[in-house]
């Protein structure tokens, strides 16, 4: 086995507001490796981002609050850790790369004064010749030429912003980075070049990734293990084989499979799972999947179902 | 088919009635209980100001000067004291409230039409005619409103018509402004493509689905502006181009009252309430208003 | 059975900006038979979504011309456009700004009926709302909804019984999908087919999602920059794609499975280039990995190629 880097368990976190309590994540385990990409697939409300913050502890004040469990790296507790320790962290040992490249930059920095903040920040007694080497390196890095360093953010394509923002979040060789939708917003080609990027960076620095997504084909194409999230859950989690090769799957993740058109072969009509995501402030009594279950049984209304393990696949369905 | 079978047709049809739009907006408007308070003064206001006559006499207690009587504190028989020319300030309060609030409620629905004309019209066309006219209306903001409303009645001479014209002008470069702006950002919606998509005529497009989402800061500035039209009345009838003295007026009553201050505070203090009254009551409205307006905002 | 029900001849949309002319749709011929779906593929920024707002006339074309049921609408007047506007329709990307948010889902679904008068007794729209509330599967309980308290899927819905309630004959579809989630696209796409074949309603399907084209469109035309570079039925296209654009589109795609997982792929270089006056010949020249000096050459149209097979590249003279 190799090392662990990262270990959620049991991880708990709600929104509260004046009027409700929106159960973001229900009782998350996630162990991730040194070196590996975890993608992190649901739809929109599964809690991936929640889950995220929570790892970054930037979850918003007084609203997210984490109710339970634990969030380990190396050999900080994170869950526990003072606001000054967190921010020692982010940035050298965990970053965080966002879904919009457009937003994500100061408008007003130069992308050369924004990559070296961060160096600034986390290596004070490193000299200003070698933080502006240090800014060539990386903008070589992320393949974008360093000459361009003087310019701002508009001055810059969509892919070209990611790729700064990538730059930025890789600045300190962090051993963790969350990705959350880092191509959502971009075209297929330009993804295509994004992700070839990222996966030669990994190897490069050996960095753990974890790579939030709602898109299969990019999980397919770049990670080495997959969870499944619904409803504040992992609700399938295992090797890219287990996920999509073997037989045993939770019927969400079939039904997600079955959403996507299949460009191999030509179907008629899409088999998409019925209803909607169950509403977070009010959570279902047993399997919160079981309303738009295809194979619902009784129990699955009575009871959570627990974590069945097959080597490395896990599901939690009462079916198997 | 015939008209019967339609109703009955709709009759099993119908399992959920179809709430109208201006029931709901009532409806929502009630929830809010500030914007109730500032409802309820304020329509007790306007009934003061309508039957002012009942309740005193104009030419005794408002407007006839009484020297002996002069510059009293709130007592017994002048509930709210008397100014320096014996004049019982609790009767041209009442009186007052009829020009305060007549001239400023018609300022602000003159200026606030005139400037949602002009504004709908250089945000929704934008190009050359937002440019003419936008810098027309630059050409008043940058003469201060009240220079250009003395400016207006010194051209047009005194009389409370001209003088709402005056007050109004000086006001529509700010409505056009405010309006333009929020039209500028729902003008790119996809929802009012969808509506010429359809052929909806471009009033229509403005009326129903651009004001309805840009009506927020509108609102705002329209009650904020009733705190400054009373004022600037006032300072108009300082110049002797306003309201012409005996008529009594809440601001002209004020500033008036400002010499007296330091010693019988009472002559600034009650017209003051009376105004700050007048424009709580209005920013509440208004505030309730632009809220109920809002289905977003219901809970 | 095989009449075009909307076809354009070398249309264009040229926009004013400070540094030139923007080529937005730069010559576009398409034509889309009465039941058929077109889909159109193509990057940010390749005009599709200006084509199909050019199509409705909700953006005036520069020059060329579009034929529906072999009508040039171009040089309709107001009024012939005004009854025109019920035959075609339009499915935006956002079901969140494509709402009025001040309006309740009956009276957004009603609008258009009102504005064109088809319907004139009230009892009769509030009917013709809610059968198509039925149709497009909103449930009878939402009417005195607002937009803000649906979901995405429901809110596209919403949008699609807007667009439905003239009894269109065509709709152009702009990325109806793509904000939404896998699951919930999955339903919307069904149900769009569903009422392809009920009603032999006509789609130009704009959207950047190669999968989703696939399943949904009978034809595909790849943009890029403004131009039509390939074009062929969809099975035709994605079995033999001949454009080196897209075959690098294609090749892009990350696919749900493992099979492809480490191949290398042609990933084309380069980002979009300006299209703001574009030089002549191919616009693709500076991205392509088969450029040639030839392909700098002024014209270039698309060429049958084969059977429906049309490409714009030097490569097939």
């Amino acid at each position: 086995m190799s090392e662990k880097l990262l270990e959620i368990e049991n991880l708990y976190v709600e929104y509260e507001t004046d009027e409700e309590i929106v159960k973001a994540v229900n009782g998350l385990n996630l162990i991730i490796n040194k070196g590996e990409t975890l993608g992190l697939v649901g739809e929109t409300g599964a809690g991936k981002s929640t889950t995220a913050l929570s790892i970054m502890k930037l979850l918003p004040e007084k609203v997210g609050i984490i109710k339970d469990g634990s969030i380990i790296l190396g050999d900080i507790n994170i869950t526990k850790a003072s606001d000054a320790d967190m921010r020692l962290l982010r940035g050298n040992s965990i970053s965080m790369i966002f879904q919009d490249p457009m937003t994500s930059l100061n408008p007003i920095l130069t992308i050369g004064e924004q990559i070296s903040e961060v160096l600034e920040l986390h290596n004070k007694e490193m000299k200003k010749e070698d933080i502006s080497k240090r800014v060539d390196e990386i903008l070589e890095l992320v393949g974008l030429p360093k000459e361009r360093k003087a310019e701002y953010p508009h001055q810059f394509s969509g892919g070209m912003k990611q790729r700064v923002v990538i730059a930025i979040a890789l600045a300190c060789e962090p051993k963790l980075l969350l990705a959350d939708e880092p191509t959502t917003a971009l075209d297929v080609t330009i993804q295509a070049q994004v992700l070839e990027m990222m996966a030669d960076l990994k190897e490069k620095l050996n960095t753990s990734m974890i790579l939030i997504t709602h898109d299969l084909g990019v999980v397919a194409q770049t990670c080495d293990r997959v969870a499944i999230m619904y409803a504040g859950e992992i609700i399938e989690l295992g090797t890219d084989k287990d996920v999509f090769e073997s037989e045993n799957h939770h019927p969400y993740t079939t039904g997600l499979f079955g959403s996507i058109p299949d460009l191999t072969k030509a179907t008629k009509r899409l088999n998409p799972i019925d209803g909607l995501m169950p509403d977070p402030t009010d959570l279902p009594i047993g399997c919160a999947f079981h309303a738009r279950c295809p194979k619902c049984m009784d129990i699955c209304k009575k009871n959570k179902p627990k974590e069945i393990k097959k080597g490395s696949h896990m599901i939690k369905c009462h079916l198997y | 088919m015939g008209e019967d079978m339609v109703k009955q047709d709709v009759v099993i049809k119908k399992k959920y009635k179809k709430r109208s739009q201006i029931k709901s907006i009532m409806f929502r408007y009630k929830k809010n209980k500030l914007a109730m308070v500032g409802f309820v003064m304020f329509i007790i206001m306007i009934i003061i100001a309508i039957s002012a006559d009942l309740i005193v006499d104009y030419e005794i207690d408002a407007v006839t000067q009484n020297m002996k009587e002069r510059l009293q504190t709130p007592n017994s028989e002048h509930v709210f004291g008397t100014d320096e020319y014996g004049r019982d300030i609790f009767a041209r309060i009442i009186f007052g409230a009829r020009i305060s609030l007549f001239v400023g409620l018609i300022t602000i629905s003159l200026s606030l039409t005139g400037g949602a004309i002009i504004g709908a019209t250089a945000g929704y066309y934008g190009g050359r005619i937002d440019n003419v006219l936008m810098r027309i209306m630059d050409i008043f903001l940058a003469i201060p409103s009240i220079l250009l409303a003395i400016s207006i009645v010194a051209a047009l001479g005194t009389g409370i018509f001209n003088l709402l014209l005056a007050m109004s002008i000086s006001q529509v470069p700010r409505f056009a402004r405010i309006v333009r702006s929020s039209i500028l950002t729902v003008k790119g919606q996809d929802f009012i493509e969808a509506a010429k998509a359809c052929g909806t005529k471009d009033s229509r497009i403005i009326i129903k689905h651009i004001i309805p989402n840009a009506i927020g800061p509108i609102i705002v500035q329209a009650t904020l502006t009733m705190a400054s039209t009373i004022l600037t009345i006032s300072s108009l009838s300082f110049v002797g181009l306003g309201i012409q003295s005996p008529t009594p007026e809440w601001g002209s009553m004020l500033s008036d009252g400002k010499k007296q201050m330091r010693y019988y505070p009472h002559l600034v203090i009650i017209p003051g309430i009376a105004i700050m009254l007048a424009v709580m009551s209005l920013n509440l409205i208004g505030d309730g208003l632009r809220d109920a307006l809002d289905p977003r905002l219901k809970n | 059975m095989n009449t075009p029900i909307i076809q354009t001849k070398n249309l264009k949309k040229y926009f004013k900006t400070p540094k030139g002319d923007l080529h937005a749709v730069d010559g576009v011929n398409v034509s889309i038979n009465k039941g058929e779906t077109l889909g159109v593929v193509g990057e940010s920024g390749c005009g599709k979504s200006t084509l199909g707002r050019v199509l409705l006339r909700l953006i005036e074309p520069t020059s060329g011309s579009v034929y529906f049921e072999g009508n040039d609408i171009t040089n309709y007047d107001k009024n012939q456009m005004l009854e025109m506007r019920k035959n075609m329709q339009i499915i935006f990307q956002d079901p969140y700004a494509s709402l009025n948010p001040r309006m309740t889902i009956s009276d957004i679904i009603a609008e258009p009926i009102k504005v064109c008068k088809t319907i004139t007794n009230k009892h009769e729209i509030e009917n013709k709302v809610q059968d198509l509330m039925e149709t497009v599967g909103l449930a009878e309980r939402l009417i005195n909804s607002y937009p803000h308290e649906l979901d995405g899927g429901r809110r596209q819905r919403v949008g699609i019984a807007r667009a439905l309630s003239l009894n269109p004959k065509f709709i152009v579809c702009d990325e109806p999908v793509s904000s939404l989630d896998v699951s919930i696209q999955a339903q919307i796409l069904n149900l769009m087919m569903d009422l392809q074949d009920e009603m032999g309603l006509t789609y130009m399907f704009i959207t950047h999602d190669l999968s989703v084209v696939k399943h949904i469109s009978k034809e595909i035309a790849v943009m890029y920059l403004g131009q039509c570079v390939e074009k062929a039925t969809s099975d035709e296209l994605f079995n033999n794609p001949m454009h080196p654009y897209t075959q690098a589109l294609l090749d892009s795609i990350p696919i749900a499975n493992l099979s492809s997982k480490g191949n290398k792929k042609r990933i084309i270089k380069g980002e979009v280039t300006s299209p703001i006056n574009p030089k002549p010949g191919c616009r693709f020249y500076a991205r392509c990995p088969k450029s040639k000096d030839i392909c700098l050459a002024p014209d270039l149209h698309l060429k049958e190629i084969d059977n429906n097979h049309q490409v714009s590249c030097v490569l097939y003279d």
